[in-house]
This record gives structure tokens, sequence and C-alpha cells, in this order.
């Protein structure tokens, strides 16, 4: 859970940071997008390091969700009689308490979010559309609702990485301190960035700061 | 002028009746009795009129023996914090009141009968290597070894868990992390715990998960409802001397 939870929320953020060039115009967010297939040139042949960099996110995300079955089968073995009263929390925290069903929203982002962006099958500028095309036709203001779910998405992401940051410490065995607050502080602000990263994108897009 | 109270008690006649939830009346209860002493007063009726009484762990009744602890109202040890069932006091409860009434539910806590539930996968975990095997010495002989405040601070936190069993309870993945972590990190943050400490942390942790506990997911929920407190970094020292003892 940890170790595979860390490997994505790497990924973000070189997500995030690549989707801020779509600020500076098609051109260099295109290139941006070409130089991702072309990186390691010549030393390795085109997408080669793309491919590899997709088989290690593809695994992690597999194995993330393999962990997160077998915590939850492992919980309901050890609790067969629930409880009568419904068992309030003590500890409060919302985002503990929707990891999973936020997973699974984030998994059903992550198949919308690439037959939108990346295999354009969704989207109005389709297949051979060029990244950017594809941005800005993909959140034009008349696809609202995609806009929307990709709000939901993003802050739904965000809440799974506030407790799963500092989460991913403390299984690691590295949150060594007594007291929490510093290291959950740290996890609500990156959390915050990635959320805020992301979602400026589309919003930029819709009311036309990126055309 | 008493409180008069409507519980919701599990009753289960022994580990292979199937249980139901009856419903009781007591009244007059004071508002400055324990929770314990309240049940005392309605099995005394139940006594009177023929019927079995409710049957629950106590012992000391003074909060420091770890028998007491039933799931009052959806929370190990009702919501009052740190405190355990048996220093609870009724004065917390409106006139009135429903009170639901469970036993911690976990496999690894088969009910024994009605509130009671057999905790002895508590002791395996402490045999597979809650101890130290070097003589330590009496009080005298234990000062010539010097320990940093610090450790000897969170050491003595640690070691106030009463293995009540309320972290199971309350964790919604029926997990004995914090149990487990507190006993690790008591004995693993002395001198005299340092010998055994990789294969203490590794017996413990398999033994756990042996007596089918679930997995933590750091919730938080056990610390909150510890009647002693044992904080959460417990588990984060337990993951981390059994990740360096696995490796």
């Amino acid at each position: 859970m940890a170790v595979t939870g860390a490997i994505l929320v790497l990924f973000l953020l070189g997500h995030m940071a690549g989707n801020l060039k779509s600020f500076f115009g098609a051109e260099a967010f295109n290139t941006y997008a070409e130089f991702l297939r072309t990186m390691g040139e010549p030393l390795v042949p085109r997408r080669v390091l793309l491919t590899l960099v997709e088989v290690v996110l593809t695994a992690s995300v597999v194995l993330h969700m393999w962990s997160a079955v077998s915590l939850a089968r492992r919980a309901r073995k050890a609790r067969p009689v629930k409880y009568a009263a419904k068992r309030k929390s003590q500890a409060g925290g919302y985002a503990t308490h929707i990891m999973r069903w936020g997973g699974l929203t984030i998994l059903l982002f992550v198949v919308w979010h690439l037959l939108d962006l990346t295999f354009g099958v969704v989207n109005p500028a389709g297949w051979d559309g060029t990244p950017y095309e594809k941005l800005v036709e993909g959140f034009a203001p008349s696809r609202w609702w995609v806009t929307a779910f990709y709000v939901l998405a993003v802050v739904m992401v965000g809440l799974h990485l506030r407790h799963g940051l500092w989460s991913a410490f403390q299984t690691l065995g590295l949150a060594g301190s007594r007291s929490y607050r510093p290291l959950k502080a740290v996890a609500a602000v990156v959390s915050a960035v990635l959320v805020l990263g992301f979602l400026v994108v589309p919003v930029a897009v819709m009311i036309g700061v990126i055309k | 002028m008493g409180m008069n109270l409507t519980l919701k008690v599990w009753r289960q006649k022994g580990p292979q009746d199937e249980g139901r939830m009856v419903t009781y009346r007591v009244e007059d209860v004071s508002p400055d009795m324990s929770f314990l002493e309240m049940l005392d007063v309605l099995n005394e009726g139940l006594i009177l009129e023929g019927d079995d009484p409710i049957a629950f762990d106590h012992d000391c009744r003074e909060g420091i023996c770890g028998m007491c602890g039933m799931v009052i109202n959806g929370v190990a040890h009702g919501e009052q914090v740190a405190t355990t069932t048996c220093q609870l006091h009724m004065r917390h409860f409106a006139d009135n009141a429903v009170i639901t009434i469970e036993p911690w539910r976990a496999a690894p806590f088969p009910v024994v009968k009605d509130l009671v539930v057999d905790r002895s996968a508590f002791d395996r975990i402490i045999q597979a290597g809650g101890f130290v095997s070097v003589p330590a010495g009496s009080a005298p002989d234990a000062h010539s070894v010097p320990v940093k405040k610090d450790d000897a601070d969170a050491a003595f936190d640690a070691a106030t868990c009463i293995g009540c069993g309320a972290c199971v309870a309350a964790c919604p993945n029926g997990s004995a992390s914090l149990f487990t972590a507190a006993k690790i990190t008591h004995l693993g943050l002395l001198p005299q715990g340092q010998p055994e400490r990789d294969s203490r942390a590794r017996a413990m942790v398999e033994q756990m998960d042996a007596e089918g506990f679930g997995g933590c997911t750091n919730t938080g929920e056990c610390t909150a409802v510890c009647p002693k407190g044992i904080p959460l970094d417990t588990i984060a020292r337990m993951n981390h001397d059994f990740l360096k003892a696995s490796r």
C-alpha cells in the first residue's frame, strides 16, 4: 500500500508539473508531450522510457488495489459479527473513512481520463489531435460536465492523499516523532498543492485563459 | 431521585449460542454509580426474578487491571475519553437514555458468555516475544544502566497498556496493532530489551497475524478509545522494527 502509493504520488507530482506547461502555449505543451516520448534518446529508442514508466505505474495501480482488497478481506474476516449500534468514529477524519470509496472513484476517473485525453476516444479532438487540442477541446465550456467530473475526482484524489501520504510514512515506520502534527500538515499541504495544480488547468480552459 | 434507563444488552448463553439483543429497564440509578455498578443493580434484579444475570468481565474497578470492557453505544468503553468502563460514571448519561451494550467484536476474541470475550489471543502474542530473557535485576541494579529520560518516558507510556482489547474492538479492521505495538515499544526502548528487539518484533507481529486480527490502515480509532491513551507512534515503531527484522 505504502510503496505503490508513494510511486503514484511521485507520478502525480510530475504529471501536475507537466500540465502547468499548458500555460506557456500550445507549442510548449506539445513539445513537452513529445519530449516524454523521446526522453532517453539516443541512448534508448523512442518511447522506451515512457513505456517503462507506464508499466511501473500500471503495476503500482494493480498492486495498490490488490493490497486494498486483501486488507478489506482480512478486516471482514476479523469481524464476522457486526456491532448492532452504529460504530461511532472517535478519531474523526473524513478522509480516512472514505479511502476505499475514494479509491474506486479515482479508478473510474482514471479509466475515463485515459479514454479522454490519452486515447481520445471520448474526446472531440480524437486520437489524432495534438495533446494541446485534446486539452482545449476536452475542457471546452460546452463540455462543462466533463470538467465537473474532473473536479470531483481531483478533490477525491486530494482527500485520498491527505490520509494516504502520512499513512505511508507510518506504515514504513518512518513516522518517528511523538507528534503527528508536522507530518499531517505536510500531507495536507502536498494534497492541497496537487488539487490546485490539477484544477487550475481545466478551469483556465473553461474560462478561456488557455485557448 | 435516580435515573431511569433502557438498556439493550447482548445476551449469549455460551460460545455456541447464536445470541441476541435483549432490552431491559433499570430504575433509580444513582448518577454517582459506575457503569458496572449500574449493571450490578440490574443483575440483582434479574437474580431476584430468577433470571440469569448478565455476565461481564471485571476485577479491580480502578481502571488499572484491564479486565472490564464493553462497547457502549458503539464506542469501546463508552464516549468518555481515556476511561475504562469501570471508571465511566452514570452522570455522563442522560435520564431516560437508551444505552446499547455489546461485547468486543473480533474473530480472535470469541464470546464466552454475554459480554465476556476470550482474550487469550493477546496472551499468545505476549508469549511470542513480549518479554526480556536477560536478568533485569532488582530495582537498584536497573539504575546502573542509564536510560535517556525521553526513552524512559516513552517506554513507560507504552507500558501503561492494560491489554483490555478496546483497540481491537474499535478498529474498523479488527487489528491488534496498538496492543502489540505498545508491548514492542515498551521493551524495545529500554536497554534490557535490545538483544531480542528484532526477533521480538517479528515473532509478535507474526503471532498477531496468525491469530486472525485485521491489518492496520492507520485510522487512529484505537488510540482514540484507548483508556491509557497509547499513542499511534508506537505502531510506526513496531513497523520500523518489523521491517528491519524482516530484511
